[in-house]
């Protein structure tokens, strides 16, 4: 019963963590850029919801989509400003400005909501739900479900719509995308908006699970790079078999290792898979 | 051809034999200063080595840096003297470095970057819970090192100089060797490379062996100079980026830019560190943004660029 219980426990999470990645799985396959400010992103995100629910009372899992919208802007416009001046650039550079715009996103939240962990404490609290010998908390299952929501309607959004099929097109071949009259550098803004839309909402989502702060964004950054090296990189069902994978990983590092191995646990299987397996368990050129 | 050899061997260190002298009576300040920069400058140039001749962007900096230091701050304890406690962290690091490229130097591009990023992290968490050889999160110290010719600041001063030197000397007798040849190669095209017959796994094993060597000598040096170290200090993530800064700054891949972009690094660090206590990584972090944006090619690069034509330098991108 144990077993059943830890493997409960990381399935409940896997929803959350597919959220987490997602969105920076869609930034790595269409831009081709390792969002190092992804972390920072969902950390955002949690503020945001902290004070919708100060100011408001608003749940934050209702609130996960707007949080998202809201950001959305943002990381279009940031995209279409900054970042797509050296699109054509090496990785390396491209990797240091998002790691310069991390360092500057997170120092700002530092001095504006100081390093202090909070939590969204709702009123009454989620509680658990009793399957008799096992028990799921609630707030787990609502996070995993309001996740998968918003990844299904990504990926619809990327199968059906003309945006959608743009950024796949720019993905497989930006300049046969360009030639057949993509606006290769719109598209761009628009991707990575939906990345940090996945992030923001990834940290509305996890605020009432977990304490929020800005030191704590290194972690999330972690987290998204181990999950979609396990799924595969630039698949959104990669990002959510991995997502399940960690928290299920995290669950069983945590109950024979002891908690504070879980992540250790979950890198050293990511040297492993780099070695073995460089593109995941799911892995494929093109995305969705 | 004995020139060849014989000049990069002499010439950086009758450069930082020189600056010793001059430096060694000045007060604590600015040896304090000329330290940190002998150690940011062979940090840089060791980076350079396999992130900048070969083009394989590592981020393990970090990584080895801790590495080095734990293995001469437990040494030391046991009793090894402090020349003793440094080999073996260069040994330590060398050695970790070699095993560790069977693994993932046959990665490309970003899967290596994040492998690498992530190693730091690993050893961090085992430093963290090894907490009967390494003092875990609490930290650890070190004895004083029992010097007679030199105070304290003079023999880190010292050390960290002639680890610097070393660094270039290794970087110019590379540049000029058949290894050099095969970075550079590499770097361009790797299976071209492979194809005209470069040992490529050869080259860019030696290369992260060699990065690595002066990495973990640093780090011990570190560990020495400062007398206590915890893992969140020394396996520290900024410590992979910072060097790539200053390669970067400096104009990568060359031999020397990377000593240049150590001492502009520190110039600003040191400007910044001083009169922003409150804000300095976020201003860290729009000089990133900056210099990515407007000198992607290094100081170098300014050369005959003015303010005026800045727009020049934006609209060439894409």
């Amino acid at each position: 019963m144990l077993w059943l219980q830890v493997l409960v426990n990381g399935l409940a999470v896997g929803g959350l963590y597919a959220c987490i990645a997602v969105g920076f799985s869609l930034v790595w396959g269409v831009l081709n850029i390792i969002n190092i400010l992804h972390g920072s992103l969902i950390v955002l995100g949690g503020y945001l919801a902290f004070f919708a629910h100060q100011y408001w009372g608003i749940n934050p899992f209702l609130f996960a989509p707007l949080a998202g919208a809201v950001m959305f802007a943002g990381g279009v416009a940031l995209q279409y400003c900054v970042i797509n001046h050296v699109m054509a650039r090496p990785f390396l550079i491209t990797l240091l400005l998002t790691f310069g715009l991390n360092l500057f996103l997170d120092n700002s939240m530092l001095a504006l909501f100081s390093a202090d962990y909070r939590k969204v404490l709702l009123n009454p609290a989620p509680g658990v739900f009793d399957l008799g010998s096992i028990v799921v908390p609630a707030d787990r299952i609502y996070a995993t479900l309001v996740g998968l929501v918003l990844i299904s309607a990504l990926a619809l959004l990327l199968r059906f719509t003309q945006f959608g099929r743009a950024i796949i097109a720019v993905r497989m071949d930006r300049d046969a995308a360009a030639l057949l009259g993509v606006n290769v550098r719109w598209t761009y803004a628009v991707a990575f908006g939906l990345g940090v839309f996945m992030a923001g909402s990834a940290g509305a989502l996890l605020s009432a699970i977990f304490p929020i702060s800005p030191v704590a964004s290194a972690g999330y950054l972690s987290k998204a790079f181990v999950i979609c090296v396990i799924g595969g990189l630039g698949s959104i069902p990669g990002a959510v078999i991995g997502g399940f994978a960690l928290g299920v990983i995290e669950s069983f590092g945590a109950l024979l290792l002891g908690p504070e191995h879980a992540l250790t646990l979950a890198f050293v299987l990511l040297i492993a898979l780099l070695a073995v397996r460089p593109s995941g368990l799911l892995g494929r050129q093109g995305f969705a | 051809m004995m020139l060849r050899i014989a000049l990069p061997l002499a010439l950086p260190f009758a450069i930082v034999a020189v600056a010793f002298v001059l430096l060694s009576q000045t007060d604590a300040y600015i040896i304090r200063l000329a330290t940190t920069f002998g150690m940011y400058a062979a940090l840089a140039l060791a980076w350079n080595i396999i992130g900048g001749i070969a083009g394989y962007p590592s981020f393990a900096t970090a990584a080895f840096f801790g590495l080095g230091a734990y293995v001469t701050a437990v040494a030391q304890n046991l009793g090894a003297p402090l020349l003793v406690g440094v080999g073996l962290a260069g040994a330590g690091a060398a050695l970790f470095a070699g095993l560790l490229g069977s693994a993932i130097l046959h990665l490309r591009g970003k899967y290596f970057a994040i492998a690498s990023l992530v190693i730091a992290e690993v050893l961090r968490e085992l430093t963290n819970s090894w907490t009967s050889v390494t003092g875990g999160g609490m930290g650890i110290n070190l004895p004083l090192a029992k010097t007679t010719l030199l105070t304290q600041p003079q023999l880190y001063l010292a050390a960290m100089l002639f680890l610097a030197a070393a660094a270039t000397s290794a970087s110019m007798l590379i540049d000029r060797s058949r290894l050099g040849v095969a970075l550079r190669c590499i770097a361009q095209n790797e299976d071209a490379a492979q194809i005209i017959g470069v040992d490529t796994r050869m080259a860019k094993t030696w290369a992260f062996v060699i990065s690595s060597l002066f990495i973990g000598l640093v780090g011990g040096v570190y560990a020495s100079w400062v007398t206590y170290i915890d893992p969140t200090d020394v396996y520290d993530g900024a410590m992979s980026v910072k060097p790539i800064l200053m390669a970067l700054l400096g104009g990568v891949g060359s031999v020397f830019g990377p000593v240049l972009g150590a001492f502009a690094y520190l110039l600003l660090e040191e400007l910044l560190w001083r009169n922003l206590l409150e804000f300095h990584a976020g201003i860290l972090g729009l000089l990133v943004v900056l210099l990515v944006l407007f000198l992607p090619g290094g100081l170098s690069q300014i050369r005959g660029v003015g303010l005026v034509s800045l727009p020049k330098i934006w609209r060439r991108a894409p």
